[in-house]
């Protein structure tokens, strides 16, 4: 265990957590916007910075910094507020309509930006970079990366062409905190338009409803162990069979 | 195979890890930009994400992804080129050639790029083809530079 102390308050940990996740078990909520608990910490989005006293005082990213004993960390100082303020104003001039962005900046005091909005007026994508770590890190297909630098920098599939790698499981756009990646289901097909890729959907054996791409279908079977016949039925046929297949005294539940 | 070479050069990495900038500059020394097929090629032989390569040559100024003309035209666009008119030379450049910056003619002759000082500002603005230097530029020099690497103006 290591003893630190947070916002006044002692506390032991065990060793290895971050700073973030000390805070949490303490109940005080520091706000984010690249994390995320499934994933690798990455300190991209600089909204979680609080401020330490000791060792030497500094402001670091609480979800990469690990705990250590004697620590002593202020997550809403003078300083903290004001840098956390101008992130947001970089944050809105990057992504002047996006609502998660607006309430976010709207939560800490801050209502508008004063830096100048470049051609941005439709960007939602603030490169918090959760879409590329959960198509590495999770689904395990890496069909996306960053690609350029500097003011071109932009999240692309290899070549900008449809991706190979790409199952159209959505879990980028399931990550994605302000709706940046639109996946639509037209007809047969899933369209994963960032990604200029379109995947053929499979029919449910029991209500004949167009559910999952194939090729997502074929990926999760690596991954989870399920009688065959469950992978030919969309998810609300599967709950009723595996429902039937339940003892009748649980079933009625 | 049509790039033997790169095969090669991959298999001498298979022994040991983390070189993976080392072997994309190599290819791209070697080819003069990153054959899409030898990309993929690391992809299978060294297990590398294909996005992740992708991701490392768009990042680095250093790396191609098409390949460059015979003749290679830099124009400076740096501080000193840039007050005395470089961004003219440069579109005097690209309206003889018809191309744009980062672009190469289809006859693949020639492919122009822009570059931030070439560290000779006394003769700005500067234009460099291949290993030659053409200082104080003028906007209409450019088509009498063009003619004696063999291609006529447009």
């Amino acid at each position: 265990m290591v003893t630190l102390t947070i916002d006044d308050q002692n506390i032991q940990v065990p060793e290895g957590l971050t700073i973030l996740q000390a805070a949490k078990q303490v109940g005080i909520e520091i706000p984010t916007l690249c994390y995320h608990e499934a994933l690798a910490p990455y300190g991209a989005c600089r909204l979680c910075l609080v401020e330490i006293k000791a060792p030497q005082p500094a402001l670091v990213t609480s979800c990469t910094y690990r705990v250590e004993e004697g620590l002593v960390v202020q997550t809403d100082s003078k300083w903290v507020q004001r840098t956390r303020k101008i992130i947001l104003e970089l944050l809105l001039a990057r992504c002047p309509t996006s609502k998660v962005i607006q309430d976010l900046a709207r939560s800490l005091g801050v209502e508008e930006t004063r830096l100048p909005t470049l051609g941005t007026e439709e960007e939602l994508c603030t490169f918090c970079g959760l879409c590329v770590r959960v198509c590495r890190e999770v689904v395990g297909r890496s069909a996306i990366s960053f690609i350029n630098r500097g003011p071109t920098r932009t999240i692309e599939t290899p070549f900008k062409i449809a991706s190979e790698e790409c199952i159209g499981c959505g879990a980028c756009a399931a990550v994605c905190p302000t709706g940046a990646i639109k996946i639509e289901d037209i007809g047969d097909s899933r369209l994963l338009h960032n990604w200029h890729t379109t995947l053929k959907l499979t029919r449910c054996k029991i209500c004949g409803g167009y559910f999952a791409p194939q090729e997502e279908l074929e990926s999760l079977k690596q991954q989870v162990p399920l009688d065959e016949e469950l992978w030919e039925v969309c998810p609300d046929c599967r709950r009723k069979l595996s429902a039937h297949k339940l003892p009748h005294h649980l079933s009625s539940y | 195979m049509a790039f033997e070479k790169a095969g090669a050069m991959i298999a001498a990495c298979k022994q040991r890890g983390g070189i993976l900038l080392p072997l994309l500059e190599d290819i791209n020394a070697e080819y003069g930009y990153l054959p899409e097929e030898v990309l993929r090629l690391i992809t299978s032989e060294l297990g590398y994400a294909l996005s992740q390569l992708y991701s490392l040559a768009t990042f680095y100024n250093l790396f191609r992804l098409e390949p460059r003309g015979r003749h290679f035209i830099q124009v400076c666009q740096g501080t000193a080129c840039y007050v005395r008119g470089g961004q003219r030379i440069l579109e005097s450049v690209e309206g003889v050639l018809g191309v744009k910056e980062g672009e190469t003619t289809s006859d693949r002759q020639f492919t122009v790029e822009s570059v931030r000082c070439m560290g000779c500002c006394s003769l700005a603005p500067v234009l460099r083809v291949d290993e030659d230097t053409y200082g104080r530029m003028r906007t209409g020099r450019f088509r009498d530079i063009v003619k004696k690497y063999g291609r006529n103006e447009r």
